[in-house]
């Protein structure tokens, strides 16, 4: 007879699993996660904003495999989420991340434009990540929080993801899916608790770029109030909807456009 | 050269350094709770103790008058009103710009006028690796082009050889060239080895004429660190009972947050007293620090975590 090692399951901030700094922690089904508290999502934050240049700055393929390479962690580590979502989802989450894995090096062809302008101009726009993105995840499945986050990392960005308050060991799990693969540390953070609590403060934060809501109980009437100090863009996306990958994609994209003078 | 010069014998020290005792120590400043309205305060004294530096290859006239700008009025608008409303602050400046020689004049025509010091690098700065001469040359340029304030390095090569009178009297020589401006002696605690070596080139330096000791150039890491700041201190401190004599203290190099920076006024109030706690007798020799005293000021005072993309660059 021997006594079951219990694990701890702990959020994943700049590639580091870590407690909350606050130290509290919540019950959900009978296991402890931890309770981020703001200094956690300021941490976050930060470790999303340092990790932005390096990410947005590898190439679009390079993008691709890691993102393919978090798809086959996720596949060989499948029976980890047995306890938490059925096989089915898991599958279709791996699925969900090779499509958007394919994504990566071809969204800017199908995004960038080169524009008529009435003026000895080559004029031409593309696509360019908007930094850090803030995502609150909904439902309960394991697509439902790939599909959050899958179409922000793709895009460039760094995410910091908040996940569904119904769901936070399926999070944890994940957590551990995306520091075993090849996802630089910072590029995708993971916090478990109360999104009615961290969420308005990842709205408050001046260093967040752009927030994707999917839970429906963390919508508040001064979430918009408070992102529209630094003019984050906020999308509100029903759990649960098919949606459009590139239209996703480009939800989390600004358009650079440049003039670029000609015949001179 | 005649051992007579220096007053100390200063092969053997006065008292040794416990390393783990000041290491233990130091790491315990880091822990003090600060409540808002304190924070508040001390970020501001932070930011009045700033030494705004460029020291590097590329700097130009523009650069230099650009950071003197920011060194006159660093708060934005908008904060400042909010401290002076709130919190009774009157308009900050930063205690100095640090520069290089050949740039000094542009400094002091940016600055005339403002009560921002104009500090800068002397005898051959980093390495200090030069003619004793030559050394001399340059805090004699700088003192003509109007340096309110000398920063220079000790010669190192001589310190660890043990040639302790060679380096007290070319920290008097300078002195003397120095005038009314005041001298800091800059140790270089990465390249002088254990604590003992600092505490001893501590001494040895306030001896020979020191207005203020600084840790480090900001080219050799490790810059300022807490324990070595501490070790310093306690050297200013006994310096002070035994002269009456109050020297300056520049931690320079590596404290790039506002968090470091309270952790260091914290040591500083505990070691030296509040009598310290002025640009007088202390400063932060840094570049970085200044925009991160910024925004938590703006945090403290609008509860928002703040973003670089909203404050200058340099």
């Amino acid at each position: 007879m021997r006594t079951v090692v219990r694990k701890t399951y702990k959020m994943l901030i700049g590639g580091q699993f870590v407690r909350s700094e606050s130290g509290r922690s919540l019950e959900v089904g009978g296991v402890n996660v931890c309770h981020a508290s703001r200094k956690d999502v300021r941490d976050a934050v930060k470790a999303a904003r340092a990790a932005c240049s390096g990410w947005s700055a590898k190439t679009a393929m390079n993008r691709g495999q890691i993102l393919y390479r978090m798809a086959e962690m996720l596949e060989a580590r499948s029976q980890d989420f047995s306890d938490v979502t059925a096989l089915q989802d898991v599958e279709n989450s791996i699925d969900l991340l090779v499509h958007y894995a394919g994504w990566a090096d071809k969204y800017q062809q199908c995004l960038a434009t080169v524009n008529p302008v009435a003026a000895p101009y080559f004029n031409f726009s593309f696509a360019e990540p908007m930094g850090v993105v803030g995502v609150a995840c909904g439902g309960t499945t394991l697509t439902s929080m790939v599909g959050a986050v899958a179409p922000v990392l793709t895009g460039g960005n760094t995410c910091v993801m908040l996940a569904s308050d119904q769901t936070p060991v399926m999070a944890c799990v994940f957590a551990e899916v995306v520091s075993t693969s090849d996802v630089p540390a910072g590029v995708l953070n993971i916090l478990t608790g109360i999104q009615g609590e961290t969420l308005p403060h990842l709205a408050q934060h001046m260093d967040v770029n752009a927030l994707a809501v999917h839970s429906e109980d963390a919508r508040s009437n001064g979430l918009l109030a408070e992102a529209a100090e630094n003019l984050k863009r906020v999308s509100f996306w029903p759990v649960g909807e098919a949606r459009d990958s590139l239209a996703a994609i480009s939800t989390f994209q600004e358009t650079k456009t440049v003039w670029h003078p000609i015949g001179l | 050269m005649s051992p007579s010069a220096s007053s100390r014998e200063y092969g053997s020290l006065d008292r040794t350094v416990d390393q783990v005792n000041v290491e233990e120590r130091a790491a315990r400043f880091t822990k003090r709770s600060i409540k808002n309205e304190s924070k508040i305060q001390g970020l501001c004294m932070a930011l009045a103790m700033c030494d705004l530096t460029t020291l590097e290859g590329k700097d130009t006239e523009g650069k230099v008058r650009q950071m003197c700008r920011k060194a006159r009025q660093p708060v934005p608008n908008d904060l400042q009103r909010i401290l002076t409303d709130r919190y009774q602050m009157a308009p900050l400046s930063v205690a100095a710009v640090c520069v290089y020689p050949n740039l000094v004049s542009t400094a002091v025509d940016e600055l005339r006028g403002t009560g921002v010091k104009v500090a800068s690098v002397a005898t051959g700065f980093p390495s200090g690796q030069y003619p004793l001469e030559i050394r001399l040359q340059d805090v004699r340029e700088a003192r003509s082009s109007g340096a309110d304030e000398i920063d220079m390095v000790v010669n190192r090569g001589a310190l660890l050889q043990g040639d302790y009178d060679t380096v007290f009297e070319e920290i008097a020589a300078f002195k003397a060239a120095c005038g009314t401006a005041h001298l800091k002696v800059i140790l270089e605690t990465g390249e002088i080895g254990n604590y003992d070596a600092v505490r001893r080139a501590s001494r040895l330096a306030m001896d020979a004429g020191a207005d203020f000791i600084k840790t480090s150039t900001g080219k050799i890491q490790p810059a300022a660190t807490m324990p070595v700041t501490l070790v310093m201190l306690e050297a200013i401190r006994d310096h002070y009972y035994e002269t009456g004599v109050k020297v300056g203290m520049k931690p320079a190099g590596g404290i790039r947050t506002a968090k470091e920076a309270l952790h260091y006024l914290v040591m500083l109030a505990e070691t030296l007293g509040d009598d310290w706690l002025t640009p007088d007798l202390f400063r932060f020799g840094a570049s970085g620090l200044v925009n991160d005293l910024l925004m938590q000021l703006a945090k403290q005072v609008s509860g928002r975590y703040q973003s670089a993309d909203y404050f200058s660059l340099d």
